[in-house]
């Protein structure tokens, strides 16, 4: 089998993917691939058509589909090559790539390799409610490419368990079809998705938002016929006698996004237990040199601007990568401190500014960030009202960094 | 006076604002982040306005639907009204995004754009 040379091989041409690409070649990195596995580029912002995105990047409100044309746009305009309807199989620590089509296996030496394969959507079998499993059961996603792209209409009395985003979105969107959305149903004391899509999708059609409740069983044996929902103590544990019986046709789930990461374990690449995405520095490169992440494989964002901007940030480095053989050791180990749930990276060099990207855990009012050092805080943010649905983001700038301690990140 | 809290759903900022009215009239406003809060507060009680997004039915194209929303934001309480008016077009392929699908809804000047391109069906 011939195998090919490339400079750098893009995995995925979603959102990350064209952002990456785009930076690439305008940095002068000629020899490029994008691998696409569907038919078409723009990964899920092809089905998000409703609208919110590139606010930050273009200061104005698009669909999905718009924000992902100005960068496919951009990518024919640059001559990108791009390989459709194209699984990777496989990619090795130095950074062989094994992939398929119709045409047969494509073998690819790549000399860096930038991971961009997104996330995807936490399922029903991850969830473990007792019950059969009925027809009528959908992750929110799979609805929405169902409604959106399909024409294919999936219920008419919806219950949503989980308020993630695409959850709030999909209960407009099915209520705008003519659906009845009976409610959305948290299992946390607050919403996961943000302020304004509770706002915008459930507040102005009136859909309930039940807090602290969970669904505890299904029913139905072909198709699902309701959901006993129940109300949950602060451990998240079922409270006895709270059931309430919901009669519908349909579930939708929203409890979550995982990033796509089998083939970056297959790279040999260790991931974080809290982002589910590999361990990177602030080159974003993992710790197989030449292999970088960016986007949601890396870490799930909330909104698509911040993906493209770390795209961009990755292909810099890359660039760097390519250009002079190798980049500056990062071993300063970033750690979340209280009131943190995940850092990215957690590695970083003192060569480099460093942006470090975050949630917190829970909800918080008039708090600070701060970042210490050993004893020494190196930085410290002043935050009016903080909540887990939004990703935030802080840079230390290089010259702030001066010993080889831990850096630690935390919201007090 | 009287106090009403709203989430401000201009960008994912979502400030959370405090607004104190008179006589249905905004005096005083805060949490807003930027001057839109204010707009949006003064809209919100007066007319609240909603862009919408949805989609139209396409014949002879690669995709059964053409993905579409308003190019500028329309009284909340049209909005059924204007979902209603797209189930009863069909549009035909090819379509370009950025198209204008509806000129004028209902004389508001406000139009409909296509958001996504359709290529005709291959045969």
């Amino acid at each position: 089998m011939k195998r090919v040379i490339k400079d750098a091989v893009i995995v995925g041409g979603g959102p990350a993917g064209l952002a990456a690409a785009i930076c690439l070649k305008e940095n002068g990195i000629n020899d490029i691939i994008i691998i696409e596995r569907e038919h078409h580029l723009g990964g899920i912002l092809r089905q998000c058509i409703h609208d919110g995105f590139g606010l930050i990047r273009f200061g104005v409100s698009l669909s999905g589909p718009e924000y992902a044309q100005h960068f496919i746009d951009k990518i024919q305009e640059l001559n990108v090559e791009v390989m459709y309807d194209t699984t990777v199989l496989d990619i090795t620590s130095d950074k062989i790539i094994t992939a398929v089509n119709r045409f047969g296996i494509v073998s690819i030496q790549a000399k860096a390799v930038l991971l961009t394969m997104g996330c995807r959507e936490r399922t029903h079998g991850a969830l473990n409610i007792p019950g059969f499993r009925p027809a009528g059961i959908y992750t929110a996603g799979v609805a929405q490419s169902y409604v959106n792209l399909y024409n294919v209409m999936v219920g008419k009395k919806v219950i949503i368990l989980g308020s993630g985003d695409i959850g709030l979105i999909m209960a407009r969107r099915l209520t705008l079809e003519g659906a009845n959305v009976i409610s959305v149903i948290e299992i946390l004391p607050y919403p996961s998705g943000l302020p304004r899509n509770i706002e915008q999708c459930l507040n102005d059609y009136n859909i309930p938002l039940l807090l602290s409740h969970t669904i505890t069983r299904i029913h139905g044996e072909n198709r699902i016929e309701g959901v006993t929902v129940t109300r949950v103590d602060e451990n998240r544990q079922p409270i006895p006698n709270t059931d309430i019986f919901y009669t519908c046709d349909t579930l939708i789930q929203s409890v979550g996004l995982i990033p796509e990461n089998e083939l970056t374990l297959q790279a040999n690449i260790s991931l974080d237990i809290s982002t589910k995405g590999a361990l990177v520095d602030n080159y974003l490169q993992t710790n197989q040199k030449g292999i970088f992440a960016a986007g949601n494989v890396l870490h799930v964002h909330d909104l698509v601007d911040y993906v493209s901007l770390e795209a961009e940030e990755m292909a810099k480095a890359v660039t760097q990568y390519l250009i002079e053989g190798s980049l500056s050791e990062s071993d300063i180990p970033i750690m979340h401190g209280e009131n943190v749930s995940y850092v990215v990276p957690q590695f970083a060099t003192k060569d480099k500014d460093l942006r470090v990207s975050f949630r917190v855990s829970r909800p918080k009012s008039d708090c600070r960030l701060v970042v210490h050092q050993g004893n020494h805080e190196i930085m410290s943010l002043g935050f009016h009202h903080i909540i887990p649905a939004k990703m935030k983001q802080v840079l230390i700038p290089a010259r702030q960094i001066n010993t080889k301690e831990s850096i630690v990140v935390s919201v007090i | 006076m009287s106090v009403k809290e709203y989430v401000c759903i201009v960008c994912p900022n979502g400030c959370l604002l405090k607004a104190e009215l008179l006589e249905g009239e905004l005096v005083n406003l805060q949490g807003a982040m930027c001057s839109r809060g204010v707009d949006y507060v003064k809209n919100e009680i007066l007319t609240p306005l909603r862009t919408v997004s949805t989609s139209i039915k396409v014949v002879g194209g690669d995709l059964p639907l053409v993905s579409v929303r308003l190019d500028s934001p329309i009284p909340k309480e049209d909005v059924m009204r204007f979902i209603n008016e797209t189930r009863k077009i069909q549009l035909h392929a090819p379509i370009k995004i950025g198209e204008k699908v509806i000129i004028n809804l209902w004389g508001t000047g406000v139009n409909v754009i296509a958001t996504k391109n359709i290529k005709e069906k291959s045969a």
